[in-house]
């Protein structure tokens, strides 16, 4: 969902900026709640796997693709302020020396996908975690993968509300909505399995490194870790 | 021998014995390099969901050319190599390096902030944070 430089007017990518440097200057203030010296290196694999992951579009119908957001993926994994910096380096690393994505839509893009989509994702998750009760890890990987399937649509209709703002060309509104959510929806289900699969494999091998995990039943062993790592 | 830790680090997940940061790290990028250069071959080349929908909107013409369009890199392509496959696995296997230096160099920072940043924004004490960073 990366936007080109020209979709938005002038204005409109200057406001997403602001969002986007703010966003990103309380995420490196706030991260250090989440980061230390043990789950800096997952921080760091999640930025990578998001690149990685965002190269492998799948088909989604009708001449359409799709590939994974990874802003739900990257907050349950490491933290949410922590997840707004890997897609923020992901986001500049494509936008600066692949042409993915635009540089003067940069903000537009962290704001979308860095902020909107790890937010989303994370607050699923939060409250479906806590509906389902305090001590069940074997639901975290199957309700990442709901949170993350939330996100995608989400932060779809937020294109579409911040093109109803400063969209450079004059379309139906409606018409936008029902499109990016029908097709996000659908490219949702491609994010929900990716994420569900990832958060399994990691929760699988060191349950105690997963933040989306943090004071579940299984996955606060930190006194063994200190005997063993 | 990345199989062999996995295995070994999922077996004995809940008995104790465990993956190590670093053989869990390892993995993980060894899959991410197969994954964009090799794995991404395969990946559809349709327009992404973005884009279909700008293209049938008919709101795609505003998309002006891209500032970094001169890029060596850029389209996931590497300049002067013709063969696509091989172009873009290189592009994706060069992405994956230059995001690992930004992030794990960023995020290896932030970890490193004095213990103060830590203690006003969580309740971990010096102790747990000197200990863990034996930890390696």
């Amino acid at each position: 969902m990366h936007v080109p430089d020209g979709f938005f007017d002038a204005p409109t990518s200057v406001g997403t900026a602001v969002v986007a440097v703010a966003g990103v200057a309380v995420a490196l203030r706030r991260s250090s709640r989440e980061l230390d010296e043990r789950t800096a290196p997952l921080a760091g694999l999640v930025a990578v796997f998001i690149f990685a992951a965002q190269l492998l579009n799948f088909p989604v119908g009708a001449g359409t693709s799709g590939h994974l957001l990874g802003g739900a993926l990257a907050a349950i994994l490491v933290g949410p302020w922590t997840a707004t910096l890997c897609m923020t380096v992901v986001l500049t690393v494509q936008s600066l020396l692949f042409a993915d994505g635009g540089v003067t839509a940069l903000g537009t893009n962290i704001t979308l996908m860095a902020i909107v989509g790890v937010w989303v994702g994370w607050g699923v998750f939060v409250l479906l975690r806590r509906l389902a009760g305090p001590s069940r890890p074997a639901l975290v990987a199957p309700l990442a993968g709901v949170a993350a399937f939330v996100s995608v649509p989400a932060t779809a209709l937020a294109f579409t509300l911040l093109y109803a703002v400063g969209g450079r060309a004059d379309i139906p509104l409606d018409a936008l909505a029902t499109a990016m959510v029908g097709w996000h929806s659908l490219i949702g289900l491609g994010e929900a399995a990716i994420t569900t699969l990832a958060v399994g494999t990691v929760l699988a091998t060191r349950p105690d490194l997963v933040h989306g995990a943090r004071g579940l039943a299984s996955a606060r062993p930190l006194e063994i870790r200190a005997v063993n790592a | 021998m990345t199989r062999t830790t996995r295995m070994a680090g999922t077996a004995t997940a809940s008995s104790g014995r465990r993956l190590s940061v670093r053989g869990l790290v390892l993995s993980g990028l060894a899959v991410c390099l197969v994954l964009a250069g090799v794995v991404s071959i395969w990946a559809s080349s349709n327009p992404d969901g973005l884009e279909y929908v700008a293209a049938k909107l008919g709101f795609d013409t505003t998309a002006g050319e891209h500032a970094t369009a001169g890029s060596p890199f850029a389209d996931y392509l590497v300049a002067g190599i013709g063969q696509e496959r091989l172009s873009g696995a290189i592009a994706g296997v060069v992405g994956v390096l230059v995001v690992a230096g930004v992030a794990f160099g960023l995020m290896h920072l932030l970890a490193r902030r004095g213990p103060r940043d830590a203690l006003t924004a969580d309740a971990v004490t010096t102790d747990e944070r000197s200990g863990s960073r034996d930890d390696g």
